[in-house]
């Protein structure tokens, strides 16, 4: 099983530096999103940690959603698939090393736009940098957990690039509120931020566990 | 349709049309009208039976979908859609039946309290669930899919309602087992059981018809491959 999770991240991570889509496509987006915020919604003084945070994480959900959705759509366009669902390994590793690589995607994508999300909003970020970069890899592997099993799905329909993000956002809410309240606590915010690291924590292991055990039921021919 | 089968519909819908009558003269005729919130409050004796179904058919829909990928009979996937519907029907009525009482108590129309704010969040999670299953053509892989998420979703409910829960903490405490003068008693409690049981009842015979009506589908579809290849 080992073996299978690393030979797929390595496989999509080789795709992907070749490509560059599914980061270029993610990023754009995302940065997209921060600068139409600067437009709608003036952020500035005391608020910026606790609405910046916010701003982060919608940034981050939907940049995430177009790198989840290029997961299987690009296995998908050279029926790639049927190799993977012929292939006799476990599909668990198979789920773990998609997932692993998605999670690498959005935090490179993440940590990229932090520092410009600093300069663009004049927000401090180094007082609790260790926690916040943290709270990007819990927050992340969540969202990526839930994303991939569904981005596999999505990938089987018609309305592929519709039904992804119509399937996720209402799933991923815990991890959006438990997110944002980090970030806005590593940000300087006044929040208690233990009892949100520990949801995270929950539905990280909570939702890689069943994402893995059900992998098996969404890959089959 | 098989004819014990259809004894047991006929018994279930007569069932249901006796409760519902009960349950009708039970908030009109019966059940006295609430001393603070007046007449607006007898909205109360659908609103919460409703949640109470739309919990319930999620729950079910969890069932059926585990029953699903374990037997893989298509009767468990059709249990699990029919089901599905019907949760997001009442979810539906919840949603509005929850502001119309709201405005005139409350003095607004919503709030993002943690009960109010985890129903709006299931029906999204559940219509998601419909739209998938629109969405795809192989009836099998459907079916495995739509499985998946009906367990994820549910799975996700607890999370939900902690997370916003902590989030909003400023909710009103629970009438129900809130505190010491919490609760209801007496008539009303009388009959909102009476509701909730009238409103069960009439689930069950919407299931069976939905179900059936599923069935149905699959054989004209099945009929319908037939002629195709026998004319090809």
């Amino acid at each position: 099983m080992w073996h299978a999770i690393t030979t797929i991240f390595w496989k999509d991570l080789k795709i992907e530096l070749r490509t560059k889509e599914a980061f270029s496509a993610s990023f754009v987006f995302a940065l997209m999103v921060l600068v139409i915020f600067n437009f709608t919604l003036d952020l500035s003084g005391e608020e910026a940690a606790s609405m910046g945070a916010g701003f982060l994480w919608i940034a981050f959900t939907f940049g995430g959603v177009l790198a989840l959705n290029r997961s299987f759509a690009l296995e998908h366009d050279e029926n790639c698939i049927q190799g993977l669902q012929l292939a006799p390994v476990d599909r668990g590793g198979l789920y773990l090393g998609k997932c692993l690589a998605n999670v690498v995607f959005m935090l490179v994508t993440e940590l990229i736009l932090l520092p410009l999300f600093a300069v663009f909003f004049d927000v401090d970020i180094t007082p609790r940098l260790g926690y916040l970069i943290g709270v990007f890899v819990l927050g992340t592997i969540g969202f990526s957990a839930v994303g991939t099993l569904f981005s596999a799905i999505a990938a089987h329909t018609r309305m592929r690039e519709v039904i992804l993000p119509i399937l996720l956002l209402p799933v991923t809410v815990p991890v959006l509120i438990a997110a944002v309240e980090c970030t806005a606590y590593a940000l300087g915010g006044d929040v208690n931020p233990a009892l949100w690291i520990r949801l995270l924590f929950v539905y990280d292991v909570v939702f890689v566990t069943v994402s893995f055990l059900t992998f098996g039921y969404v890959l089959q021919e | 349709m098989k004819f014990e089968s259809n004894v047991m519909g006929v018994l279930l819908n007569t069932l249901a049309l006796v409760a519902i009558m009960l349950s009708l003269g039970m908030v009109f005729l019966y059940v006295p009208t609430e001393a603070t919130m007046g007449e607006v409050q007898k909205i109360f004796y659908f609103h919460v039976p409703s949640a109470w179904l739309a919990f319930f058919a999620f729950f079910l829909v969890f069932v059926y979908s585990v029953t699903y990928l374990v037997r893989r009979e298509k009767k468990w996937d059709n249990l699990a859609a029919s089901s599905a519907e019907i949760g997001v029907l009442f979810c539906t009525l919840v949603l509005i039946t929850g502001p119309i009482w709201a405005k005139p108590v409350w003095g607004i129309w919503w709030t993002w309290d943690a009960r109010l704010t985890l129903t709006l969040v299931l029906w999204l999670i559940y219509v998601g669930y419909m739209m998938l299953r629109h969405y795809m053509a192989d009836p099998e892989r459907k079916a495995a899919f739509a499985a998946v998420l009906g367990i994820v979703g549910f799975v996700d409910v607890p999370l939900v309602y902690f997370s916003i829960r902590w989030w909003r903490t400023q909710h009103p405490a629970p009438v129900m087992g809130g505190g010491d003068d919490s609760g209801i008693e007496g008539p009303m409690l009388a009959t909102l059981l009476v509701c909730v049981v009238a409103f069960t009842l009439l689930f069950f015979a919407l299931l069976r018809y939905r179900a059936r009506l599923q069935e149905l589908r699959d054989e004209v579809d099945a009929l319908h491959d037939l002629a195709e290849r026998g004319r090809g």
